[in-house]
């Protein structure tokens, strides 16, 4: 009994790694460009289906997978900024959320069209290799899905933290103005925060293709999952995301044990209509929105 | 002589009023069925943008959960009539009241906690996603396999709200003229004046006395009630409820695209934004049943959002008339949001 839930709690935080990779992208576009992605789980899907093509019709590893999603994504977050998004950032909130619906609707009708409705699976041997530690028993691919998402959180983090455009880019989120009083290229920074957001949802995306079907309609729930993930840990926060992500892949797992199936799927709601009600910043939210 | 152009442009605007929805009962009588279905389906969504429209557009508050209001006035109208016979009105003015207070609960519990903006609106769909995973798990509510009307005898019976596709029509035109009556009754009462108080801001309304607070809350229940009697009449049209379809996302959408297009916190803009939207939404999606390109619908829609934000943030319905220039928009049509926040 006991290694059982060791086993369930185990792959709750190693997908809860992934779940946090996803809300760390969600998080850095609103940290510093103070708008609400709402078309971020079709980031999510676009990945997957990255990771199908890759993994399935080309047999690369995973890693290489993750690694061509980055590049993808990073590009298209970019030109999706420069071209859409920019001319919204001034445009009071409720009015982004409008328009980031709208793109959520387009690129999922783009993913119906492409692809069609029916899901591909990814999975191939490697989704159903494990490994035996002690008493746990854990798929191989979540174990690469989570420890390439652990290195590129740390990695981005340290980015974030020491290099000259990590610098520019906190300059931006904690004061705009300021920012372009010392001359920072706010347009830029605010590009490229949206390529490296949308990338982090590429890139998880791809890691767990080989756990999920390739499929369009999976969007609205990665983007409800995302906002979940985020809002748990606080909008706008880098370790709250980590946090959160860990907090709901554990809290999904041992749900999916204890309670029926549907109540594994309401659960995430639950615990954002709690959390927004008793503690509506979140764990480390940033003050006003 | 102020007064007088104003009594003057006021009828002009009451009688346009009368003579759209004149217009509209004269297509209703001579349309083919499958037009009468689609209108059908407008008229719905124009009262249940109505009801949006006053939370966002004259209340000031976001929501993108609505399709959970929707929902419960629809199961509240299924669950008597279907199980126990009772008359739809006794299950509509339950439905209203049932959404009424859920919607009080919700913004009692965020506003009181200073849960806002986003926060509320993401508060919203939670909500609205647990309920139909909730409703989906329900057994009594019919589940996932939902819950069906008998197939309606064809006989009008106005006790009993059944009758055929063109009785439908004139229940929803009907309740598309209240919507678009309350709304321009609503937005001049002393409610409307608090309302768009509060909506441009919210401290200097606090300042002069008005009770934020009371009012956001009475907003968001008057304008989930009013969404929920729209659920229960559009449950009856679709003959069928299940929770996917009618607490899911694309109900939230449909309702909030009808103002968002036509424009936000006018009497008129629901019903010009949802006349051009849900018609495109249905020929893209037959249009791409046809060209085996299952998505089109949804594109066409995501399009049509981002655009309208884009090139006309105040909706068509605004632009129309400044280009049309016969009536001037009163000053309290304008949505002073939607112009560029400052640096």
């Amino acid at each position: 009994m006991l290694s059982l839930w060791l086993n369930v709690i185990a792959g709750g935080v190693l997908i809860g790694l992934v779940y946090g990779l996803v809300a760390l992208g969600l998080t850095i576009i609103f940290g510093v460009m103070r708008v609400v992605n709402f078309a971020h789980g079709e980031m999510v899907v676009f990945g997957i289906y990255i990771g199908y093509w890759t993994v399935r019709i080309w047999d690369v590893p995973i890693a290489l997978a993750a690694a061509i999603a980055a590049v993808v994504m990073f590009v298209f977050g970019y030109l999706l900024e420069t071209l859409v998004v920019k001319r919204f950032v001034n445009r009071p909130h409720h009015y982004q959320f409008i328009v980031f619906i709208g793109l959520s609707l387009f690129f999922s009708g783009v993913l119906l069209m492409s692809f069609g409705p029916d899901p591909r699976p990814t999975a191939s041997q490697l989704s159903f290799q494990t490994v035996t530690v002690g008493p746990l028993t854990l798929d191989w691919a979540r174990i690469q899905a989570a420890a390439t998402a652990g290195l590129l959180i740390a990695a981005l983090g340290a980015y974030l933290k020491y290099s000259a455009f990590g610098r520019s880019l906190r300059g931006a989120a904690n004061n705009r103005l300021g920012g372009l009083v010392v001359g920072l290229n706010i347009p830029r920074v605010y590009a490229v925060t949206f390529g490296i957001g949308t990338a982090c949802a590429g890139v998880a995306g791809a890691l767990i293709s080989p756990l999920f079907d390739a499929q369009p309609y999976l969007a609205v729930d990665f983007t409800l999952l995302a906002f979940v993930t985020v809002i748990v840990g606080g909008l706008g926060s880098f370790g709250g995301a980590l946090l959160g992500g860990l907090t709901i892949g554990v809290a999904e797992a041992i749900a999916a044990l204890t309670f029926t199936p549907s109540m594994k799927t309401a659960l995430p709601y639950a615990l954002l209509i709690i959390i927004l009600i008793f503690r509506p910043r979140g764990f480390f939210g940033a003050k006003d929105i | 002589m102020q007064r007088t152009s104003d009594q003057a442009s006021d009828t002009k605007r009451w009688g346009a009023g009368a003579l759209v929805f004149a217009a509209l009962a004269v297509v209703g009588g001579m349309s083919n069925a499958y037009v009468i279905s689609l209108l059908t389906i407008v008229l719905l969504f124009t009262f249940m943008g109505q009801s949006w429209n006053l939370m966002l557009g004259i209340g000031g508050q976001l929501s993108i959960g609505h399709a959970l209001f929707v929902g419960i006035g629809a199961y509240a109208v299924a669950i008597l009539n279907i199980k126990y016979g009772i008359t739809p009105w006794i299950g509509l003015l339950l439905g209203a009241v049932i959404a009424g207070f859920v919607g009080a609960v919700l913004a009692w519990l965020s506003f009181r906690f200073e849960v806002r903006g986003i926060y509320f609106a993401l508060l919203t769909i939670a909500a609205a996603e647990f309920a139909r995973i909730m409703f989906g798990g329900w057994d009594y509510a019919g589940g996932m396999q939902g819950l069906f009307y008998q197939a309606p005898s064809g006989a009008m019976d106005l006790g009993m709200l059944r009758g055929d596709a063109r009785f439908y029509y004139f229940v929803a035109l009907a309740l598309a003229a209240i919507g678009v009556a309350g709304t321009e009754l609503i937005s001049r009462s002393y409610w409307g004046y608090v309302w768009r108080a509060m909506r441009d801001d919210d401290e200097a309304a606090r300042a002069l006395g008005v009770r934020t607070f009371r009012h956001k809350v009475l907003v968001v229940s008057i304008s989930a009630a009013t969404a929920a009697v729209g659920g229960g009449v559009l449950g009856l049209v679709q003959g069928a409820i299940f929770p996917d379809s009618i607490m899911g996302m694309a109900i939230s959408v449909d309702v909030l695209i009808g103002p968002v297009v036509g424009g936000l916190g006018t009497a008129f803009g629901p019903l010009v934004g949802s006349m051009a939207a849900i018609p495109l939404h249905h020929a893209m999606g037959a249009l791409g049943d046809a060209l085996g390109l299952p998505g089109l619908n949804s594109v066409a829609y995501g399009a049509v959002l981002i655009l309208v934000v884009w090139f006309l943030p105040d909706g068509i319905w605004p632009s129309m008339v400044r280009l049309y220039g016969a009536v001037q928009l009163p000053a309290r049509g304008r949505i002073p949001q939607l112009r560029k926040v400052e640096e």
